[in-house]
């Protein structure tokens, strides 16, 4: 497997960046914020970190990713195309009729995808039952699940990091996206879920915060997490929603607008900024 | 005259059913959620400690875990009560199972008014109504514990999402070993030209005994163990109601939307004729004996019977 060096994976994430924000200006809906924050830690999952064939779907020791914050499928659709699943053409189907790209993610229509989601709070749960069965077989592959921080206000969630670290599932790797703010508003102000480190150690987890939006401790988390034996690992990455567009980041309002064709133009510029206007395909 | 059959509760057929999977399906899973000895799966619990999992009072996380199980390939057969599986559970069936078609069984145990003593809250009434509206899900309320241990072993070789209702008392055993089972397809247990009774689940045998009476009386009467709402036969139906004329359905499930709404609605968009349904009429149960429940929200034969000649007085007649 090849392996991505920070300065190879900048540019992709600008690459993801820009997807993102295209494909939702396509289809003129779609969740933006929250596809943009958790741009670093899926580039470096999807590149660097999990063990997979995109061109053998049904490779029985792949690792599983489970996007349990369905909504962000954009960032998802993105590396997957990037990484190699489908042709980054078809991002720009995002969302319209017949596309295999659903506006939340559809197994049955987009192979490589693990699972089927968009009701927040069930992710973690489908997450821990593959974890489950691998440990059954006494297979090494593992799991990933990325939830956001709203989404940890749904109780089933909890019911989950319960069951993981009563069986003990280290092959589990969670991720939170913590971008603090959800559609209503900041998530402390609508239902505060702080403190999150402390909740997830008293839940017998192993807790791993960093900032994720920085490619070296993202890359240094996921790897500190499979060291990790007899418990399941949790990264809680401190992210800024939007994260890439001046105007997107930390608004609340960005969760699930799309650009318009001005915006995207502007946002485009935003996030090339380092290589000139040269815009990739 | 039908001979009174032996009593033995649906759920030891379940019970039964997840032993013999467990022995030659390796692929057989069990989840409860701290019921265990309640629904049955204590018994697998026993025998195969390493393929059951109870997940605790966490019903939504039990599916949850169980679709994850399925995606791995596994058949889970994930077991609690119904009014908290198809209830409290819902969304999870719906969106991570359904939507998906994953290969996970839902047991829900507990079905029913006959759940007695414990009262509204544990008395599921619903799941019909809210299973089959489900796309790709199948449903089966099997009659007696020898269908449900045919139904527990024919939904494990079945391809996708299915929900089996099984119940909490000791019900009769009329149905034999040598029948066959076959998802989708009803089983018509008497023949009959002058009314139609179709049920599901124990209450069939309520049914059988209305039909007796009524035969006496004079009143030739089909009687249909109509185990699989989904996929439902449609055929038989629209066959009893062009020939028998009317129809009345029987469930121990509210009268909006299960069987009887089922069986309707085939009905008025084919071969509409009178109806009448046997069911919980838009209430909640209550605490009881399961008898005593039965008398008073009219789920006996003597009520099928009451309701058999109320809708043959509504039938017309045909040259």
């Amino acid at each position: 497997m090849v392996f991505f060096s920070v300065d190879k994976l900048e540019p992709i994430c600008k690459d993801i960046r820009a997807d993102i924000l295209r494909m939702t200006e396509a289809a003129g809906s779609g969740h933006p914020g929250g596809s943009l924050s958790a741009v670093e830690l899926m580039t470096v999952l999807y590149f660097n970190v999990l063990n997979h064939r995109p061109q053998e779907l049904e490779w029985s020791e792949r690792d599983r990713f489970i996007l349990s914050k369905g909504h962000a499928c954009p960032v998802v659709y993105a590396v997957m195309a990037r990484s190699g699943y489908f042709p980054v053409e078809e991002l720009l189907t995002l969302r319209k009729l017949g596309s295999r790209l659903q506006g939340h993610p559809n197994m049955k229509s987009l192979p490589g995808l693990e699972s089927s989601s968009g009701s927040l709070g069930q992710g973690l749960s489908v997450a821990n039952g593959l974890a489950l069965a691998a440990k059954i077989d006494k297979r090494d592959y593992r799991v990933y699940c990325l939830m956001g921080d709203g989404e940890l206000q749904e109780g089933q969630i909890w019911e989950a990091a319960m069951t993981a670290a009563h069986y003990k599932l280290d092959n589990v790797c969670a991720l939170v996206d913590y971008n603090n703010l959800q559609i209503d508003g900041k998530v402390e102000d609508v239902k505060g879920i702080a403190p999150l480190k402390e909740k997830w150690l008293s839940f017998n987890w192993h807790v791993i915060e960093i900032d994720g939006h920085d490619l070296e401790q993202v890359e240094k988390a996921y790897a500190e997490a499979k060291q990790i034996k007899g418990k399941p690992s949790i990264i809680i990455a401190k992210t800024i929603k939007g994260k890439g567009v001046s105007f997107m980041e930390d608004v609340a309002g960005w969760h699930g607008k799309a650009p318009n064709s001005e915006e995207l133009e502007q946002a485009l510029k935003e996030i090339y900024v380092q290589e000139g206007s040269t815009l990739k395909n | 005259m039908i001979v009174k059959m032996k009593m033995k509760p649906t759920r030891d057929g379940y019970g039964e059913g997840l032993l013999e999977l467990g022995k030659t399906n390796p692929l057989v899973l069990v989840l409860d959620a701290d019921l265990s000895k309640s629904t049955r799966t204590d018994w697998f619990m026993k025998e195969f400690p390493e393929r059951f999992f109870d997940i605790g009072i966490a019903e939504q996380d039990m599916l949850g875990t169980a679709a994850g199980l399925a995606l791995a390939g596994k058949i889970p057969f994930v077991t609690t009560y119904g009014v908290f599986v198809a209830g409290r559970a819902w969304d999870q069936i719906r969106t991570t199972i359904a939507y998906a078609e994953l290969n996970v069984k839902i047991a829900g145990a507990h079905g029913g008014i006959s759940v007695g003593p414990d009262g509204a809250t544990h008395q599921a009434l619903e799941e019909i109504t809210l299973m089959r509206v489900l796309p790709n899900m199948i449903l089966v309320v099997p009659c007696d514990a020898i269908e449900t241990k045919k139904a527990t072993l024919a939904l494990a070789s079945l391809q996708g999402p299915a929900y089996l209702r099984f119940t909490r008392e000791a019900s009769p055993v009329f149905t034999s070993e040598s029948d066959i089972f076959e998802i989708g397809k009803s089983i018509t247990l008497k023949k009959g030209t002058d009314l139609t009774l179709i049920g599901c689940g124990p209450i069939v045998y309520e049914a059988l005994m209305a039909a007796e009476e009524l035969n006496k009386l004079g009143i030739s009467t089909r009687v249909i163990n109509m185990h699989t709402i989904k996929p439902l036969d449609k055929e038989t139906i629209i066959k009893a109601a062009l020939e028998t004329g009317a129809i009345v359905t029987v469930e121990e499930h509210q009268v909006m939307g299960g069987l009887g709404g089922a069986v309707a609605e085939i009905l008025v968009q084919n071969s509409p004729v009178p109806v009448e349904m046997i069911g919980i009429q838009d209430t909640f149960g209550e605490s009881g004996t399961p008898e005593e429940l039965a008398e008073k929200y009219g789920l006996t034969s003597r009520h099928i019977i009451e309701a058999s000649k109320k809708v043959l007085k509504r039938k017309t007649c045909r040259a």
